[in-house]
Parts: C-alpha cells; structure tokens; sequence
C-alpha cells in the first residue's frame, strides 16, 4: 500500500495548478454563467459549460491528461495509468479553480467507454472525441414500458430493408431525451430468436423523422426524463454496435461503466461537504447545529460509511490497474453509495430543521431548497441503471454464489 | 499509487489462514474456551513461530519490523477464525511497549516477546473502560502503583503488564512484572470466552516509569481500535460465507433458500455494507504510520463504523440459519460474543463518533 503524497504528487499537483493557472483565468470564468454543482443536476452533469472557451480549454486538459483519463489519445482521451491520487488531485484542483472538468453523463462515462471496448473504428473516430467534449450528447434507449429490469422482455423492434433499419416501438424514463443528439439503444432485430439473443445495440440520431419526444414530469417538478416513441424510423445499416444480435453482450460493457457512474461516492460527498458547511451555520435555541451532540454523532456515522465507499473506490482502481477480479467490492458499490445518497440527504433535511419545509427555489431557505431536491433524487439514483433489488438479485448470484431467484 | 496489499502481506494472511484452519478449528476453540485460562500455550507457540508475536517488533529487538497494517491482517484473520487467546492484549502491550521511551525495558522484554516466550499485556481503561489519557486515576508514587484496571486482557496469564497510570508530571507507563507485591488480578466472566479479560488492582506495586506522556497511550489506543475493526471485519466475512454456503445448501419447500430474494436479498445488503469497510480499516491502518494526522481520527471512525457493521452482519447471519443459529452447539455464537466484545472494548462506537467530532475541530 502506498498512498502518501509523495514529492512526486507534491509536483504533479503544483503542475496542475500552474496549468489551472494559465489555462482558465479570471476572465474564462466570467465568460458564461457557472454551472451551479450544489444542485443534484449540476452534479449528474446538468447545466455544465460547453462552450468554445471550455471546449478549448477541455481539450488542452485532455492533451496534458488530466481529464478522461481512461480513454484511449487516439479516440480523444487523456490515456493514462489508472491512479486515484493523481484522479483526486485533479478533482480537487479543478474544482478550486472553477475550471470545466470531465463531462458526466451517459455520453462520456458510458457509451464512449462502450465504443471503446466494442465499437468499429470508425465509430470510434465518429463519436468518442466529440461526446468527451459535449458536442454530441446522448440519451439511452433501454427501457420499455413492459420491459425495466427484464431488458430481454424489450419489444422496440428494428427491420431491414435495404440499407436501413425501420425501428417501430416506444422506449421510457429516456433521461435527457429532449436534449439529446443521439440515442444509444437496445432494439430488437431478431423476433424469432429467444429473449437475449435477438436484440441489438444501435445508435440513432435524435433527429431522425418519427422520433416523438414526450417528456415525464419527476417528483422533483423537473423534467429530465421523457418517453420515446418510434414511428417508422429508418436508420442506416451500419448504426448498430458490434454484431447484429449481440447486442446484449455488447450492453454488458455499458451496464457496467454505468453501475461505475452511478456507484461513485462524488454526489454523497459533495452533499455531505454541504451539510457539514451548513450545520456551522444554521443555529437553533443559540447554539449551532454542528455542536449538538446527536447532530454530531449522525454526521460522524455517516462519514465513517462515506470514507469506506471512498477508499473502495480506490481498492477497485488499484484491482483494475492490476487485472484482478474485483468480485464483491465491484458489486456493491451502486447499491452502497445510493444507500449513503438517502441517509446523507436525510441526515441534511434533519440539519435544516423547519427549513426543510421549503422548496427549490425558495430565496430565504439557506439551501435554496437544493436539499430537498437531493433527497428526492435519491430515488432517481437508487432505481436508474437497476433497482435496489434488482442489484441485491446479482450481488447475491455473481458474489456470493447463490442460484437464480425461485 | 497502490491501495492494495503486498505480496507479503497476502502471504502472512494466507500462512494464517492455513494454520487456523488446520489447527484452530471450532473444536479446539470450544476446548480453550472452557478451560480455566482461556489460554492455550501450544497454539500461541505455533503462532510465534509465523512470526505473529515479533511481527511489529523491530528487527535489533527480534521482530520482523512490519507495520500496523501487517498487525491488523493479523487481527482479521483471527477474527475470521474467532481464535481464542491473548493476541490482542499482547500485541498492544508490545505496540505500548515499543513506542515508550525506555531503552532497558524494550531490551529485557521485547526479544522474548517477539520470540513468544513472554506474554505481554496493556492495562488502561479504568472504571467505565475509555481509554482516555487524561482521565487515569491509578497513581505511581515512590515507584509504585496503586489503583485498579476494569478489564485487562490476560492480566493473569501475562509476564508483563504494561500499565497507563499518572504521576505528578501527568500520564505516563509503567510496567509491572508478574508476581509484583501487591498485583492482584481475579477473572471477570466475560460474554467472549475467546478473550478473557480480568479486573486488577495495585496496592504500592513496583512498577518501572517506561514513558512519560500520552503519545505511547494514543498510539496504543490507536492502534487498538484498528485491531478490533480488523478482527470484526474478519468475523462480519466468516459469518457472511458461511450463511452464503448455508443459504446454497438449506432446502425448504423444495429449493435451497439461497434462491428465494428474502434471503438472497439479506444476503446482499450484509455484504454492501461489509465490503466497503475493508477498505476504511485499511486505509486506516496505513495512515497509522504513514500518514499521522489521519490517524486518530480515522481510527475512531473506523472502531465505530465496524461496531455497527459487525453488529449487522452477525444479526441477520444467526436469523438465517433459523433456529440452529440460536444453539450453544452451532459455531455461530461464537462470533456473536467476538462482535460484543469488539462493541465494547475500547469504548462504543458514540464515545468515538464523539471524539472525531471533536477532532473535526467544526
């Protein structure tokens, strides 16, 4: 184990501030409207900067390796050995300097890695770059109404005629739909093969005639996700991922990098950093909220179980740079961190006393209601990319050996 | 970059791992548990011979120099295991012992302890067992002891008792040889018969001044408490397989009740909090020498944090062995009575919720 900030992180750090430093100035940051990261929003990769000075500058990042580290220079990314210290102190010093870092979302954190692993080249080259740097923007077409867990019951189906395929069918709780360029879908080609093996992996322009985008209010009030519908939409051949027909293997590898996005512990840290700031703050009968002792005990209790989510995000980095089997520590984090999401959220609710009483918006609220929005989204977070069961059912199976449900 | 264990820390797990399972089986546990000591010479001498007593001891004492993270993969296997004996008590004498001041004592005591020869043990808490510092009341005078210690691992079977007490200057050690006029230690029938404990008392014993100040105290208790996570992280794991292996093999109504989501479902959620705590006890245990103002505070996050996940883990592990899990004759008590003991000694998971607050300086 070596974790020590050694002078070798001493100078990486002072390299990336000195890069910070020449690269995104006072005026950069006074360009455009900052992306607002105490809202939930802005952390799942809402409201983020992608205009001509953060595309600039993102790319100068990217060449220096400090963002997307993970992919490969030839495809766009930074391409660099997996180390968590150096992640961290780039986190931490972009976030110091207000500077545009990595793009969350579907985009960049899932389907680039996919094409990555099972794209052709020239998709590749076609789509990884320009999504890494918000150019092109995704949704993901994977839900159908009769078909959430089960994905092998998906009914969306996709004929070809001539060089296109014609889609037919209606995809659900599409995040982002009504924002998004393109759309990364499982569709399927081959009715009359069993479940799994007749669906496909496509691409589709959001633009396309008989795409119909209806958007679904949430209970938040906003509307971030929508229903889809497909109306003899025709796309070209060679839209599709990987083979025809192998399209579930191939949404194994996106499963995978979104159980990645939304096990990370950021979103729970970044609320937990809030209510600590604003339990200092909020005084009730004269005395701080921070200083009382039940306060302290639950804000203690939680950061214990939000140090532990941490620290196995390093475990599960330093197993990947070595090609080990990650096994549990892989399976759990989903289901863990959204955990702390709801404790974390609730424990802030607490803290903001008859505070919590307002909503988003509210001026005279000291979160602007903000908390209470992140509680809520934390049923967001628990049932996107799979449900708390549905992560208990594969826990159980692919961890701890147990057989398929009865 | 690395958050990973080294070839030689797997290796001393799984040299551990072996020798427990081939000589420390719940058998031989229940032997020791219900023997008068609670000691059992013969498996202390074959653990000395892994190099489990010199294993934090430095090379010119005759140890093998390792870290605190070495010692807590220790303490994880043997909470796997729920093996019986003095190795807590031990290795924090030995933790106490080699961060004291003095030269002569380290000498005379710490190659035998690192050959196994000698057993150690580390007597601080007082009336309700915190392990503060700043609240001892057993006082040295004239070079002698007086007071008494609530729960001391081993006391009666120790060589050595390296003792926390105060004097005019403040807190200190001191250190007691076995037979000193005056000690006295009585068994105190403790829920864990894996770990025996005693009350003792020092009436004018002869005690040797080994340090003066908190700083061996605080990294004992340190390192303490990160023991005691590793040991509950290691029972929490054993008690998560075996109620998987029990859950693939159990049938009712015609199925093995691994497949039903009741069970499969509990299943998971003892392992979602379980896992990630390895890596919070880890860390911890590295921050212990290599990153000093993480240590205290993460080491009384870690305690608290383990407590609670122990806590969890054993509950829902004896629920879904049914009624067989509530038996003497079924193992499982037996880490049910390590997840107490872990739970209390050294203070609850609030009093040291309570001092990271405090050490978070809000």
């Amino acid at each position: 184990m070596n974790l020590s900030y050694s002078k070798e992180y001493e100078e990486f750090r002072r390299e990336v501030r000195q890069f910070l430093t020449e690269n995104w100035t006072d005026a950069d940051r006074a360009s455009a409207p900052e992306a607002d990261l105490q809202t939930v929003r802005g952390a799942m990769g809402g409201g983020v900067r992608t205009d001509g000075p953060a595309t600039e500058f993102r790319k100068q990042a990217i060449a220096r390796g400090y963002l997307y580290r993970s992919i490969p220079r030839q495809y766009g990314g930074g391409e660099q050995p997996p180390d968590p210290l150096k992640a961290t102190i780039i986190a931490e010093e972009f976030k110091r300097a207000k500077a545009p870092f990595e793009i969350m979302g579907q985009g960049p954190s899932m389907l680039a890695p996919t094409l990555v692993e099972k794209g052709t080249e020239d998709q590749r080259r076609r789509y990884v770059e320009r999504t890494l740097l918000g150019e092109i923007t995704w949704c993901q077409g994977y839900s159908e109404p009769g078909a959430g867990s089960d994905l092998a019951s998906l009914r969306t189906s996709a004929v070809l005629d001539g060089d296109e395929w014609v889609i037919n069918g209606q995809k659900i709780w599409t995040s982002n739909a009504h924002e998004a360029d393109m759309m990364f879908a499982l569709i399927r080609t081959e009715p009359d093969k069993p479940k799994h093996d007749g669906i496909t992996y496509f691409l589709i322009d959001m633009n396309t005639a008989g795409i119909d985008v209806r958007p679904l209010r949430q209970m938040t009030g906003e509307e971030d996700f929508n229903e889809v519908f497909f109306e003899d939409v025709r796309v070209p051949k060679g839209s599709i991922v990987g083979e025809r027909g192998q399209g579930w293997l191939v949404s194994r590898s996106t499963l995978k990098h979104e159980r990645a996005l939304i096990g990370n512990a950021s979103l729970a840290r970044r609320t937990f950093d809030g209510l600590v700031a604003m339990a200092q703050i909020i005084e009730v009968d004269g005395r701080r909220v921070i200083d009382d002792p039940v306060t302290r005990d639950r804000i203690t209790a939680v950061e214990a179980d939000l140090l532990a989510a941490e620290y196995n995000g390093f475990r599960l980095l330093t197993l990947g740079a070595k090609n080990q089997d990650a096994g549990l520590a892989g399976l759990v984090p989903k289901l863990h961190s959204t955990n702390l999401v709801y404790k974390v959220t609730r424990l802030a609710m607490d803290i903001l006393n008859d505070r919590g009483l307002c909503a988003p918006g509210e001026p005279t609220a000291p979160d602007m209601g903000g908390f209470s929005t992140a509680y809520m989204w934390y049923w967001g977070m628990a049932l996107g990319g799979g449900a708390p069961n549905i992560q208990r059912n594969i826990i159980g199976e692919r961890g701890l050996g147990l057989p398929r449900n009865v | 970059m690395d958050f990973g264990l080294t070839e030689d820390q797997i290796l001393l797990k799984d040299s551990l791992r072996r020798f427990l399972d081939a000589e420390c089986p719940t058998t031989r546990t229940r032997a020791v548990m219900e023997g008068a000591s609670g000691h059992d010479a013969d498996l202390w001498r074959g653990m000395a011979e892994l190099g489990v007593t010199g294993l934090t001891i430095a090379p010119e004492h005759g140890g093998s120099g390792m870290e605190a993270l070495d010692l807590a993969l220790v303490a994880e296997e043997m909470g796997w295991a729920a093996a019986p004996g003095p190795f807590l008590g031990n290795a924090l004498a030995t933790t106490a012992l080699a961060a004291s001041d003095d030269a002569d004592a380290k000498n005379r005591w710490l190659p035998s302890i690192a050959a196994g020869d000698a057993l150690a043990t580390l007597a601080v808490g007082e009336k309700i067992g915190t392990w503060d510092a700043d609240q001892l009341e057993t006082r040295a005078e004239g070079g002698c002891l007086t007071g008494a210690k609530s729960l001391v691992p081993y006391a009666g079977v120790s060589d050595v008792l390296i003792v926390a007490a105060r004097d005019a200057d403040g807190p200190g050690l001191w250190l007691v040889e076995r037979g000193a006029a005056g000690l006295t230690a009585t068994p105190v029938k403790g829920n864990d018969m894996t770990r025996r404990l005693d009350a003792v008392r020092f009436e004018r014993t002869p005690a040797v001044k080994i340090a003066a100040g908190r700083a061996a105290i605080d990294r004992a208790r340190d390192v303490g408490l990160v023991l005691l996570a590793a040991d509950s992280y290691g029972g929490a794991n054993r008690c998560l397989r075996m109620t998987a292996d029990y859950a693939v093999t159990r049938e009712q109504f015609g199925q093995v009740i691994g497949a039903f989501q009741g069970v499969k479902h509990q299943l998971a959620d003892m392992a979602t909090d379980l896992e990630p705590s390895l890596s919070l006890w880890w860390y911890t245990a590295h921050a212990l020498d290599h990153m000093p103002d993480k240590a205290e505070r993460h080491a009384a996050l870690a305690k608290a944090h383990l407590n609670d996940v122990y806590d969890m883990v054993v509950r829902y592990a004896i629920e879904l062995h049914g009624g067989i899990g509530f038996t003497w004759e079924f193992d499982l008590h037996l880490w049910f009575r390590r997840a107490l003991f872990n739970r209390s000694f050294m203070g609850t998971a609030a009093y040291h919720r309570k001092r990271a607050a405090d050490l978070a300086n809000w």
